[in-house]
């Protein structure tokens, strides 16, 4: 400090008036990197880098890691005990899944799991300013519509959504409805436009708790909310993971039926490297978790998951892949009235209401054969007016005369074993939790499986929900965990 | 049958700070911030002392909205004790009696014995305005199978969620008023299809919708038995004419 004081008094005397502000900030910058507390690096600024250590490293900024970080945070013993540090590659989300999803929240599954996530994320969203409070902040308004699901059964799906209707009925809250296809022509305007036919034989529909939300303003509510939580936040991707076997004791050893030993591993460090740049910094952790979306399979073979005889657990991959899918919106002046729901048709086409104007979004899920190159995020317009248009102008008559006026694509973290999310650790690599591969539901599962997994990292086990359905040995033992409601 | 309606005074939606920055967002650039304010940005300790209050005006609301399921079983859902805690907010209600009078209950006006001798009356119409009752506090209200009137007018916690409650009382509601109610937008109102009684709906001066004529006339689309009291659909029309108005003045057509 003192030299930095007899410097400011030399300078003072050979430099002018006009160019001694630009000195002074620089000086007190050299002061503030000498004094404890700040970052002490006299040779080159690192304050891009993350941190050297974190105890939690979170692969992906989307809403399913900002919701593990959340609740790390919130179910830790002590304020500040865990460092979390959150590794998300592109910071204005341009493909992130979550902000180009339609952001519909259902009830409507038939794993009761699925709909036990569904159930408290409903209520998270509900009271979310009391979750998400961030003092001094505007409150959040997440643009809820509340105007429900409505899923149409054909003749062949009927029996399916029966049963599916019955695995709901126990959950707490407001029955489900299972109308036969009369009666769903009562169902407001949408009921009235829809053509009866033949093939419709049943619907069901949720009177609460179900709807669609902005997804933008609920990532923003939760980054706003982890950084005042004191989690840290790096542009940067992850390009390494090192693995380094476990310490095993002489009593601890485990071994296959066949006999063979078996190591257990953990990550020892990631290397994140830095956009637009080669550098890259080695950041120290006790535990991964790939929230990375639909490029959780890359992350998970960095880590070594997957490499080994097919058969075998080693040789097991996360069968996650990215899967493009694209959202229209068009304009119909004759189309469904304000209180048209979700409109999900049993041959996979959904649209639903966008504001006041008479917009709408919707889609379709293509086929196997049809499935787009997830090589880009490019629209193929052509398949709105091959596929899309003409199923849902079957649907609802007054779709015949439409006018598309944007549309996008987005990607699913598919999930090609059985469509439901993986959750929890590995069990050969033990620091390695996922949360990822949930095929279009992620974003309305976010909260329940953020807690989960956070859960899991501090108690080891699930204590509010039992996930044990979607751990990642499933995919070894090949239980699948099938979900039959998929849009 | 009873009806049950609030005072003319509000102590529900006083000026809770914390609240009332939900129902007034603009509130937060108010220049000249507080000491304690300055100290939050600064310490953590403070900062978790501001986190507490906060937190601590958001229990309250609940406090006040938390049912009491034993005396519902036992008593059933007509008994009103303005004396019992968990009723919602600070229920002075008028109700009826037999013979439709409304009566009021408030800590110093009725007392309990009264209304315990209407406690198999069925209750007709609640007017609940400016109670601090929210998603919660609605439970007791929806247990009311034979309620005809609603009125929830400028209640500060009843948002577009607490309208997707509202259709378990789609058999016998005719009457629902939600004029200011600072939450609800049109998102809500959409939920409202449901109830296929209703004769009468007034969503006047809500200011969170963004578009309040054509919200109306969608609404009254939604559902055509219903008068809709509104802010008129003419209303996104009146700069149209003020302006042809100016034009013929400018410029009057020769007859």
């Amino acid at each position: 400090m003192h030299v930095g004081l007899t410097v400011v008094t030399d300078i003072q005397d050979k430099i002018p008036l006009r160019e001694w502000d630009g000195k002074v900030s620089e000086i007190k910058k050299k002061i503030q990197s000498v004094i404890p507390g700040g970052a002490w690096n006299p040779l080159y600024d690192t304050s891009h880098l993350p941190p050297e250590h974190s105890d939690v490293v979170i692969v992906g900024g989307g809403v399913l890691g900002l919701s593990v970080a959340y609740w790390l945070k919130r179910l830790e013993k002590q304020r500040g005990a865990i460092k979390v540090l959150v590794v998300e590659r592109d910071h204005t989300y341009s493909q992130a899944s979550t902000v180009l999803s339609v952001g519909g929240i259902r009830q409507q599954f038939s794993l009761p799991e699925n709909i036990q996530l569904s159930l408290f994320s409903v209520e998270f969203l509900r009271n979310i300013n009391e979750y998400l409070a961030v003092v001094d902040d505007p409150p959040l308004d997440l643009q809820f519509n509340p105007s429900g699901y409505l899923f149409l059964a054909s003749e062949k799906g009927a029996a399916t959504m029966e049963n599916n209707v019955k695995v709901q009925r126990w959950a707490p809250g407001v029955a489900p409805r299972c109308c036969p296809a009369a009666r769903t022509q009562r169902f407001g305007e949408p009921g009235r436009q829809l053509r009866r036919q033949a093939v419709l034989s049943g619907s069901s529909v949720w009177l609460e708790n179900e709807g669609w939300f902005d997804p933008w303003s609920l990532l923003q509510g939760l980054r706003r909310k982890v950084q005042s939580m004191g989690v840290l936040f790096c542009q940067g991707e992850v390009t390494r993971a090192s693995v380094v076997p476990c310490f095993v004791s002489s009593s601890d050893r485990m071994e296959t039926p066949s006999g063979e030993e078996v190591i257990l591993k953990k990550i020892h460090e990631v290397h994140v490297k830095v956009d637009h740049s080669q550098e890259y910094q080695p950041v120290e952790c006790a535990i991964v978790v790939n929230t990375a979306g639909a490029w959780s399979g890359q992350i998970a073979e960095l880590a070594g998951i997957g490499k080994g005889p097919p058969g075998t657990l080693q040789g097991t991959k996360l069968p996650v892949e990215p899967r493009k899918r694209y959202v229209y919106l068009w304009h119909c002046p004759q189309g469904p009235g304000l209180e048209a729901p979700l409109l999900a048709d049993p041959s996979g086409a959904y649209f639903r209401r966008d504001g006041l104007g008479n917009n709408y979004l919707g889609g379709c899920s293509p086929t196997a054969e049809e499935e787009p190159d997830p090589g880009n995020l490019e629209v193929d317009h052509d398949f709105f007016q091959d596929k899309v248009w003409p199923l849902l102008a079957q649907r609802v008559p007054a779709f015949e005369t439409l006018k598309v006026k944007s549309a996008w694509a987005g990607y699913y973290d598919y999930n090609t074993f059985d469509q439901n999310g993986v959750v929890g650790p590995h069990p050969l690599v033990v620091n390695m939790y996922f949360a990822t591969g949930f095929s279009g539901h992620g974003l309305q599962q976010a909260p329940a499986v953020g807690r989960a997994v956070a859960e899991m990292v501090l108690e080891g086990h699930f204590q509010t929900i039992d996930l044990s359905p979607f751990l990642f040995s499933r995919f070894y033992l090949g239980e699948k965990a099938q979900e039959h409601c998929i849009i | 049958s009873l009806r049950l309606a609030a005072p003319v005074w509000n102590w529900g939606t006083g000026s809770i700070r914390g609240l009332s920055r939900a129902v007034d967002p603009e509130g937060i650039q108010r220049k000249g911030r507080t000491l304690f304010q300055f100290l939050a940005d600064r310490f953590y300790d403070v900062a978790a002392v501001r986190e507490y209050l906060l937190r601590k005006q958001v229990l309250k609301v609940h406090q006040k909205n938390r049912s009491f399921t034993y005396i519902k079983e036992r008593y059933g859902p007509n008994l009103f004790d303005p004396q019992l805690p968990g009723y919602p907010a600070n229920p002075v209600f008028l109700s009826r009696f037999q013979d439709k009078e409304w009566m009021r209950s408030s800590g110093r006006g009725l007392s309990f014995l009264e209304f315990w001798e209407f406690r198999a009356v069925p209750i007709e119409a609640v007017d609940a305005s400016g109670c601090a009752i929210n998603y919660q506090g609605l439970d007791h209200l929806l247990a009311l199978k034979e309620l005809q009137s609603l009125s929830l007018r400028c209640c500060p916690h009843v948002d577009d969620w607490c309208l997707s409650r509202l259709h378990q009382l789609a058999d016998s509601l005719q009457e629902l008023s939600l004029a200011g109610c600072p939450r609800i937008s049109e998102r809500g109102l959409a939920c409202l299809h449901h109830l296929w009684n209703l004769r009468r709906l007034d969503i006047s001066h809500l200011p969170a919708v963004s578009n309040p004529g054509l919200t109306q006339i969608l609404v009254e689309e939604m559902l055509p038995n219903c008068e809709v009291l509104g802010a008129g659909w003419a209303q996104g029309l009146k700069l149209g004419l003020e302006e042809q108005s100016q034009d013929t003045a400018s410029s009057p057509i020769p007859a």
